[in-house]
């Protein structure tokens, strides 16, 4: 049994009588301990399917099993504590909270998921050595980098051990050569075993994991050879491929 | 979350917004302060209004007195003996729940003079020595006169500070306090020798002014050496009302024995050559308030026996007094709850416009907190949390200010009586802004806790 299981997702939003499918019949698996990246131009869909495979979004149909528990149905204290203990994120605008300094922002899952302070500090420091950022505790998000505070971001998903960590374009805000750092930190984690989805829409970016899902206008595009990734840019190589079983 | 983490950072956020906190806690600084103040004031009327009802003997003391034979027993007019001591004696054995018995023979328009002096007491009465503790008098100088003195109808009295300040001089005048016992004074032209003289009576307020104006004098004489007398006394004449009054009266008074009045001024009254032995009216003092009418029942039907059924008497209460002390404060708490109330209710909007606006700059945190695992609970109780912090805030300094009120108010109007700020007052001014804060904080609770955290995150 796959960590992730998706079966005929879709989401539909309704916008004055029009009917936008952002996610049309989607079906995937992603097996514990992969590295994944789900490739797509803009608007195709890559964000809604993160959010709803990480329980921050609900699907309008189909079903969605996360380490072997459907999610759909369950109520948001469920989803919440999925979230807390099982996912972690990482998003574009590192989305830190600037009131709190960056030990405290690593932190809060933590406080939401009831950790004595004790542990939560020897946990928080722990995820801060990993990303190398132990003698930085006292700043504020604003007072580092930006791909220092990516690092914090990513401290603060690994902080609670998730099952999987949930990537949205993690370097879409850094220059080249910091997102590159980031990279590597995500290519460490995946060495050690953990699952990462990591949202993009570069496909240089998409190149270096060993899985790539490639998403348009909502599908999931036919499994494509990542030897072969610059081809999807000739539109006759697309639609030769669009016909080739997954 | 836990409560206590939900507490720091509501402070944090009070902390990270000093001005605008303060801004949304002065309503609920004014409504506690307005509700504690107004509280203190009608305190402070309701201690002159109750100080007044205790001088004259309190709820419990009754007066019996000569009334109009009703109607229907006109034909009995002859056989009413009108009050007499038999009814004194009737009321001691019959009337068990009557505690003090104490009859009073009245006599008006006196004059006491001594020397080129004189005084006319607004209250002269031959009385028992029980009459002290009927009437809640004090002695100051010397003594009650005692059943020897009436036993014997010597020829003593006492009296109130106002007779010895017309007849020997007062404080003001000598300098010092004159203490009149043992001199000897004219009373309708018959001697009578002072045996004690009652302390000078006077409103809490009074006094804490005529202290103050004291302390005051001392020191001016200490700087300026010149030495002005004792502390003017208010005569009551600058106090107002029927509690003052009260006061004035009670040291207008001269007491003497019974038998002595009834000898020594009811003898020229009487027929055949004996005293008339009416009196002008009885006081009972009943053993509780609580057992007021069944005591005045138990002596009415005691009286009827003696009055072979004429009823030529009737009964006087202080009841409606206090009652209608009872109505005044119930009246002034009223209109003094509802402003306090308004501001309460102004304070408690201000806090939720504050939060609404608060969480409305916040969506994007509450989204990243929500994507990182708060439940719609945690959040519901980090906005509650936040908005009865402010308001406990306003509650304290609104208690601080309120004492700061009351100053103001006692010094803008020293006329009144001391406001007295009650520790009740605090508790249900402080627990009413809790509870307007609770109340204020739970529609942006609400809203907050029910946010979608895709639409948070998004939100710009
Ligand atoms: N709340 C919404 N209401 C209506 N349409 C929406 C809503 N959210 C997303 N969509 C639509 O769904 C589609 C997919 O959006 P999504 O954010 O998943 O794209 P994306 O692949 O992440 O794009 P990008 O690379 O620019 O982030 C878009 O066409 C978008 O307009
Ligand atoms: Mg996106």
């Amino acid at each position: 049994m796959a960590l992730i299981e998706l079966r005929n997702v879709s989401k539909i939003y309704f916008l004055g009588g029009e009917e936008i499918r952002a996610l049309d019949n989607v079906s995937l698996d992603i097996e514990a301990g992969e590295f994944v990246s789900i490739i797509g131009p803009s608007g195709s869909g890559k964000s809604t399917l993160m959010h709803i495979v990480g329980c921050l979004d609900s699907p309008t149909h189909g079903t969605i099993r996360l380490d072997g528990v459907e999610i759909q149905g369950a109520s948001s204290r469920e989803l919440a504590r999925i979230r807390n203990r099982k996912i972690g994120f990482v998003f574009q605008f590192f989305n830190l909270l600037p009131k709190l300094n960056v030990l405290q922002n690593v932190e809060l899952p933590l406080i939401y998921s009831g950790v004595p302070a004790a542990e939560r500090r020897r946990r928080a420091m722990d995820a801060l050595k990993l990303v190398g950022l132990e003698n930085r505790v006292r700043h504020r998000p604003m007072q580092i980098s930006g791909g220092q505070q990516q690092r914090v971001a990513i401290a603060r998903a690994l902080v609670n051990d998730p099952r999987i960590i949930f990537a949205d374009e993690p370097t879409g805000n850094l220059d080249s050569q910091t997102g590159e750092t980031i990279l590597e930190l995500f290519r460490d984690l995946s060495r050690q075993g953990r699952t990462i989805v990591l949202v993009t829409h570069d496909p240089e970016i998409a190149a270096m994991t060993p899985r790539r899902i490639e998403i348009r206008d909502g599908r999931v595009a036919p499994q494509v050879n990542p030897k072969l990734a610059g081809l999807d840019r000739f539109p006759a190589a697309q639609a030769a491929g669009a016909n080739t079983p997954v | 979350m836990n409560l206590l983490n939900a507490i720091l950072v509501g402070f944090k956020e009070i902390w990270a917004h000093k001005f605008r906190s303060l801004l949304t806690m002065l309503g609920i600084i004014l409504g506690v302060s307005s509700l504690v103040g107004m509280s203190a004031l009608v305190k402070g009327m309701e201690n002159g209004m109750r100080e007044a009802l205790v001088a004259v003997g309190g709820v419990e003391r009754v007066r019996i007195e000569q009334a109009d034979i009703p109607a229907e027993q006109a034909h009995l007019a002859d056989q009413a003996p009108g009050i007499t001591m038999n009814d004194v004696y009737a009321l001691k054995h019959n009337a068990t729940l009557t505690r003090l018995i104490t009859p009073e023979m009245r006599l008006r328009n006196v004059t006491i003079t001594r020397g080129g002096r004189h005084a006319t007491p607004f209250i002269f009465m031959g009385t028992w020595p029980s009459a002290l503790e009927m009437n809640e008098h004090e002695i100051q100088y010397g003594r009650m006169f005692n059943e020897i003195d009436d036993e014997s109808a010597r020829s003593v009295c006492v009296i109130g500070t106002e007779v010895r300040d017309a007849l020997f001089g007062s404080p003001e005048e000598l300098g010092y306090d004159y203490n009149p016992v043992g001199q000897q004074v004219n009373i309708q032209n018959q001697v009578f020798t002072i045996v004690g003289m009652f302390k000078y009576y006077e409103s809490e307020q009074d006094r804490r002014r005529r202290l103050a104006e004291q302390a005051r004098l001392q020191v001016a004489a200490m700087t300026s050496t010149n030495s002005a007398g004792g502390a003017s006394r208010d005569r009551g004449r600058g106090g107002r009302g029927r509690a003052s009054w009260v006061f004035r009266v009670k040291n207008n008074t001269v007491y003497i024995p019974l038998n002595t009045m009834w000898l020594r001024f009811r003898t020229a009254a009487g027929t055949n050559n004996t005293p008339d032995p009416r009196l002008t009216g009885l006081a009972i003092k009943v053993a509780d308030v609580d057992v007021l009418e069944p005591a005045i029942e138990q002596a009415h039907k005691a009286l009827l026996r003696v009055h072979n059924g004429v009823e030529d008497f009737s009964f006087e209460t202080q009841e409606n007094w206090a009652e209608n002390i009872a109505s005044a404060i119930r009246n002034a708490r009223m209109s003094g709850g509802i402003i306090a109330a308004i501001a309460l209710l102004v304070g408690g909007i201000g806090i939720m416009n504050i939060m609404l606006a608060s969480i409305t700059e916040r969506i994007r945190e509450i989204g990243i907190r929500k994507a990182i695992g708060a439940t719609g609970t945690a959040i519901f109780i980090q906005i509650l949390v936040e908005s009865v912090v402010i308001a406990i805030i306003g509650g304290l300094a609104g208690l601080v200010t309120s004492f700061g009120l009351v100053h103001v108010l006692t010094s803008i109007s020293p006329t009144d009586n001391a406001p007295e700020i009650t520790f009740l007052s605090c508790a249900v001014a402080f627990s009413f802004s809790v509870g307007v804060g609770i109340l204020a904080g739970l529609i942006p609770a609400f809203k907050a806790a029910r946010l979608d955290p895709i639409q948070a995150l998004r939100y710009e």
